[in-house]
Formats: structure tokens, sequence, C-alpha cells
């Protein structure tokens, strides 16, 4: 038994540092000040690199735009969501099945395929470069999987809670607000996660979408480093890489904690 | 009521707005101007005038587009079908053998590399692929000499890469499926003196085949949507060598401005998203009881 446990291993691995390889010029070319291309143990670590990112214009200001994005996406996100999953989830309504299954195909739609008519549709709605208007599409691009998901953890409170508050004379948004949804926080943290690291990373929508430099988020802005002439400041793209990625890491790793790594399939596979 | 019952539905009306003016809209849109001649500037800008299918018969007469076609399927087979897929599996399968040190270090590398922000992914494997890159290092070291990657073999680079990148995802479904089969089926056939492969082929894969089907649309939908990967890699060069159809669409609409083409591309991209997409949704309705 031993000896196919330790093939298994080594086959790991080797998968592991295959795996791994990319990942490690990005930690070393960080802090290297002479960082090329090529993965090589810096002679003179520094933090230079860090130093050199962390000014108003090249960090913090896209690093602002991201958080301003994200978090007003996944507020978005929230609100629609919650409405939208309390009568699915406590009414049975013809409608319902419908709905979800609509809903279920929009989470599959690809979205870099209507990138182009979104751009049409913001050049004729006047919306170009409009924090808001990007914040509000960016939102309707995961409010599927957030309804699917938000609808999945209404589902697992129990109905009778909520009749006692019917009976004392609620309406169906205060006991929603009054009784569900303190029970659900968990599920709410979840989802407001899930969303803002999607929207953390989305590259491509503010890309297409925020024309001004002052709007634009660290997934964008960070192409500066590409400089002109073909001429790459490596170290400095590494360093800003590392620190762009940082906050998306810390929030994948507290949510996997809590509901184990396969929660970002909860919404799409399970069904 | 009746009203009542409509009442109790006016929550859901802030979502079916958002979802109807963001996505059905750009979608309808998208096919009408594929029907025009609508551009980013001049003319064609402010006043498109109707072509017919005048964008469509370009696109087939055209050389760019079949070629765009075939890549995206090329790209999609070779690195979400196989790569993807296959990789996922053999490792989630290791993982139910190997030491728990082991597969959980991996497990970590290579969720990482799916958790990091795309443009982060996409740079660290530009670095990775480039003539003077780690895995050209890495030949050296073994006496070999690598070609340029990414102008000799673009499309194997960001084959290579979106395995990388997306290997994570069918890990985890996996994972998850493998844990459900049942360890005594499993033993059972161990008595019966099945081997190692044939255990695989007869009872393993039978058990979690709905899990496979729901992975293989799924990545299959999102790595025909992949951009950003192969835009900053290659830029879908040399010579259109790696520009698979979302390149192809957005240097139509946006670097020559033609919007009218660029939609007809994007609309092509919508049917395959649709078609995926209607399949996946049945596999669900079918696997529910």
């Amino acid at each position: 038994m031993s000896r196919p446990r330790f093939a298994a291993d080594i086959a790991l691995a080797v998968i592991g540092f295959c795996f791994m390889a990319p990942l490690l010029w990005l930690l070393l070319a960080a802090v290297d000040p002479q960082a090329g291309y090529q993965t090589a143990l810096p002679s003179a670590p520094s933090m230079e690199n860090f130093g050199a990112v962390l000014t108003p214009e090249l960090l913090y200001q896209p690093l602002a735009n991201s958080f301003l994005l994200s978090a007003g996406t996944a507020a978005v996100n929230l609100v629609a969501a919650v409405l939208a999953a309390y009568p699915l989830s406590r009414y049975q309504s013809r409608f319902n099945k419908p709905f979800m299954y609509s809903v279920l195909f929009g989470t599959s739609l690809p979205v870099t395929a209507i990138m182009v008519p979104v751009y049409g549709l913001f050049v004729q709605l006047q919306l170009l470069d409009s924090m808001v208007a990007t914040i509000f599409f960016m939102a309707t691009t995961t409010l599927p999987m957030a309804i699917w998901m938000m609808k999945n953890f209404m589902d697992s409170v129990p109905l009778e809670l909520e009749e006692a508050a019917w009976m004392d004379g609620a309406s169906s948004m205060t006991a929603l607000r009054a009784v569900v949804l303190p029970l659900m926080r968990h599920g709410l943290g979840v989802v407001f996660i899930f969303v803002f690291i999607q929207a953390w990373g989305n590259f491509f929508v503010p890309f297409i979408l925020l024309l001004s430099t002052a709007k634009q988020p660290a997934a964008v802005s960070i192409f500066s480093f590409f400089g002109q002439h073909g001429a790459i400041a490596y170290g400095q793209l590494a360093a800003f890489s590392i620190l762009y990625s940082v906050p998306v890491l810390l929030l994948y790793v507290l949510v996997s904690r809590s509901v184990g790594s396969s929660f970002a399939l909860s919404g799409s596979v399970k069904g | 009521m009746t009203i009542r019952r409509y009442l109790r539905l006016l929550p859901v009306v802030p979502s079916v707005l958002l979802l109807l003016l963001f996505l059905l809209a750009p979608v309808v849109w998208s096919f009408y101007a594929s029907f025009t001649n609508a551009a980013l500037s001049g003319r064609a800008a402010r006043d498109p005038q109707w072509v017919g299918l005048e964008n469509y018969v370009r696109m087939f007469s055209d050389d760019s587009f079949p070629l765009a076609a075939w890549l995206t399927v090329v790209f999609v087979a070779a690195s979400a079908v196989l790569g993807q897929n296959v990789l996922g599996l053999l490792i989630a399968l290791l993982m139910t053998r190997s030491r728990r040190a082991v597969s959980s270090w991996v497990g970590t590398v290579v969720v990482a590399a799916w958790v990091l922000p795309e443009i982060v992914a996409a740079f660290a494997a530009y670095a990775y692929f480039n003539r003077d890159g780690t895995l050209n290092q890495m030949l050296a070291f073994f006496g070999g000499q690598g070609p340029d990657w990414l102008y000799t073999f673009p499309l194997v680079a960001i084959i290579l890469a979106n395995t990388w990148r997306g290997t994570a995802f069918s890990m985890l479904v996996y994972r998850a499926a493998l844990a459900d089969v049942p360890q005594d089926v499993s033993e059972a056939a161990l008595m019966d003196g099945a081997q190692g492969w044939q255990r695989l082929a007869f009872i393993t894969l039978p058990l979690i085949r709905s899990s496979i089907a729901t992975n293989l649309m799924l990545i299959t939908l999102q790595t025909l949507a992949v951009f950003t990967l192969i835009w900053v890699m290659t830029a879908g060069g040399p010579a259109n060598a790696s520009t698979t159809l979302p390149v192809l669409a957005y240097q139509e609409a946006f670097k020559f401005g033609d919007i009218g083409y660029g939609t007809a591309v994007a609309s092509v991209l919508i049917v395959l998203g649709v078609v995926f997409g209607a399949v996946y949704v049945r596999l669900l309705r079918e696997q529910k009881p």
C-alpha cells in the first residue's frame, strides 16, 4: 500500500512544482531591483520596488478605485439579490422555476462576448467613463450567480420563524429584515466577498468602460508599468502585482476557511 | 387575491430590470448592430446604415474569422477539455492517495494560480514563457534550448497558461465529487480483484459522470470567454496566430473602429454561449430528482 502512495506523492509534487514556477518569478522579481523576466535569486534583495510603487498616483488611487468599484458592485448585488431571493424562496409561484432557470442560464453567458454591444449601449446612453454605470453593469454580470447562491442560503432559514413575526403583524419586508437576514449573516458575507473578489480581478470591463486615468482600477493601471517603447519595469510590476493581489487572497482564505473551498461552486455546480 | 400574489413578486423587479438593461439589451443590440455598418467614429458612427447580411458575408469570406473560429476551438479543446479537465481529475485522484501534507501544499499552489487576479496571472505567464523566461531557463538547465514561445508557438503558450490558471476549478469540482463516492463500492471492487485503472473506468468515472458533464460545460464557457490572458501574453499575434473570437471581436470593434463587424463576431460568440449554456441548464435539470 505504501508504494502507490509514494508514487502518488511524487507525481503530485511534480505537478505542484510546475504550478508554482510562474508564481516564483512574481515573488523573486518583487524583491529584486534588477529584475528581468528571468527567475533568479536576487543578488541584492531589497524592498526598493515596493518603495517605488508606494505613491498616490501609482498605488493608492488605483487601489481606491478598485475598492470603490468592487464594494459598490458587491453592495448592489447584495441588495438586488436579497430582494429577488426572498419571494423565490418564500412563495410558490409558477414563475419561480422558469425564473431560476433563466438566472442559471445567465450565470453561463460569456461576458466578453457582450463587451462590444455594451460599449455601444454605453455610448448611446452617454454612460461611458461613469463609475456608477460601470458598477451597475459589473453587478449585473455577477447578479445571476448572487441570486442563485442567495436563494440557497435563504432556503436554509426555516419558514416557521417568520410565521411568528407575521402573526405579530409584521410585513414580509419587516420579517425579511428582522428575522431572515440576521439568521443568514454568514451567507450574506459569503456572497459579498465572492462578488467583491470577482470585481476586484475584473480587467476587461473597466478597460472598456472607464476612460480617464483617475477612475481606472488597479487591474487597468497596472499597464503603466509596461512603459513606453517596450521598456518594462519588471520589479515594480511584480511588487505592484503582489500588493494588488493580497486583499483578494486574504478574502479568499477567509471565505474558504468558513465555508470550505468549494464555496465558489455552490452556486454553479450543485444547482 | 391575484393582485396580492403579483405584489409579492415586486422585490424581484430591481434584479429583473438590471438583467434586462445590462444583459438582455446588449445581446439584442448586438444582433441588431451586426446588420449595420456602425463605426466608432466618422459618419457611420452618427448615422449607422442597415447593411443586411454584409458583415456575415464578409466574416466567412475574410480569412481572419475562420482562423479565429478554428483557434478558439483548438484553444477550448486543448486548454479546457483536455488540460484543465484531465489534469484537474488527475490531481483530485492523486490527492485521495497521497500524504496529507503533499496534497494540501499542491492544492494551495493550484488554487493560488486561480485566485490571483487575472491580469496578474497573465503577467506571470508572460514572464514565464518569455524568450529568456523561467520555462526556457529550466529547459536550459536540462541541456535543452527552448524556442521563443510567444512568437513561435503563441497558441501553445496560451493553452498551457490557461490550463495553469484554470485547473483549480476542475480540481475542486472533482475533489468534491470523489468525496461523495461511497468507499464500500470501490472496496468491493478491490475485493473482486479489479485493477486500479479498471476501478477508475468502470466504477469511479461512471459514478461522477454528472460532475464531469457539468464541469465540462462550465469550463468550456469560461474558456470561450478568455480575453485578458491572451491580450497580455500575445495580443492575438503574431499575425493573428493567437487571435481567438473574443480578441477578434475586440480588435475589429475598437482597434479598427468597425462596430458592425465586431458585433457580428460577438454575436457568433453569444450564440455559442447560448448553445453551451442551454445544454448546461438541461444537464442540471436532469440531475435534479
